[in-house]
């Protein structure tokens, strides 16, 4: 893939703002459409894009296997996390009206955390998956 | 909804995977369409993403290290026409109870929906209300999403990741 010049800095130019954008999606799910699984998934094509033009192996180094699996696994536990924590504090599991002084807030930030576990497993899953199938024999 | 139609019997009439896999796309990024002319945006936002996006660059990876051409059928599939068309007409049969998109008296508008709308803004205070929905009232279900996904994924490690890292040292 050395020859596409044109697309290759076009991905350069692009994965920024898509990285971007997916931030944008996945906190202001809150407001307008989106949240974690679109942004996730964005966050991820834009790995899977600059992993397209400029190798798996650039991608790696950018984003290592290890620490996607990780990654995939902590976004869930962060999910999960959220609702021990709710009942730890005394109320059924993943009821967020505990987790701050007053229940409004707590829903929010009950649905922020979750979100971005949400965000942070399906972007990762996205990568891993590119990741395993993407690298050649 | 045409070019749906169009598209889908393109898709069955390829034979060249690539060109299927493209047109898949485009069926994707068609049905975002529909989802948006129904006003379900979230649901457009991730078909677009997901369909035409992730899924097709996975399965142009898939035809990589595999071949791009499908081997040609012998004798006609019958009996999947008749399978198809059965369910098909089933299907229409039933879509013809449905109630009228956009009633306000369809049993899914009447039993929790009126709920959220009212109390939602009180009880959470988020204004898109998809979200408050999803990740709030409906938690547990969210959370079980994200547990297919990340099984899903561990999945297909499983397959071909780790057994090929072994294998041949890469």
């Amino acid at each position: 893939m050395n020859r596409h010049k044109i697309l290759r800095v076009v991905t350069g130019l692009l994965a920024p703002p898509i990285l971007l954008f997916a931030l944008y999606v996945q906190f202001h799910g809150d407001y307008g459409p989106g949240g974690g699984f679109q942004a996730g998934v964005i966050f991820g094509a834009a790995f899977i894009l600059y992993g397209l033009l400029y190798g798996v192996a650039r991608t790696k180094e950018v984003a290592p296997p290890a620490a996607i699996r990780s990654l995939a696994a902590g976004g869930v536990l962060l999910y999960a996390g959220v609702g021990a924590a709710s009942m730890l504090l005394g109320a059924n599991y993943l009821d967020y009206d505990v987790l701050a002084a007053d229940p409004v807030a707590g829903q929010h930030l009950g649905i922020l955390l979750i979100e971005a576990g949400v965000g942070v497993t399906v972007a990762s899953t996205m990568i891993m998956l590119f990741y395993a199938f993407g690298t050649r024999d | 909804m045409a070019f749906l139609v169009i598209m889908a019997v393109a898709i069955a009439r390829q034979h060249n995977l690539f060109a299927a896999v493209m047109l898949t796309g485009i069926f994707s990024l068609l049905s975002a369409a529909v989802f948006v002319v129904l006003d379900a945006v979230d649901v457009a936002f991730t078909e677009a993403a997901v369909g035409a996006g992730v899924t097709t660059v996975l399965m142009l990876a898939t035809l990589g290290r595999t071949v791009s051409r499908q081997r040609a059928r012998r004798g006609r599939p019958l009996a999947a026409l008749v399978v198809c068309s059965g369910v098909g007409v089933l299907l229409l049969y039933a879509a013809w109870s449905l109630p009228p998109m956009g009633d306000g008296a369809s049993p899914a508008n009447l039993h929790v929906a009126p709920r959220y709308i009212v109390d939602s803004p009180r009880e959470v205070g988020v204004p898109n209300m998809v979200t408050s929905v999803l990740a709030s009232y409906r938690g547990y279900d969210t959370l079980g999403e994200v547990t297919v996904i990340f099984t899903a994924g561990i999945g297909v490690l499983a397959l071909i990741g780790i057994a090929r890292r072994s294998g041949r040292g890469r």
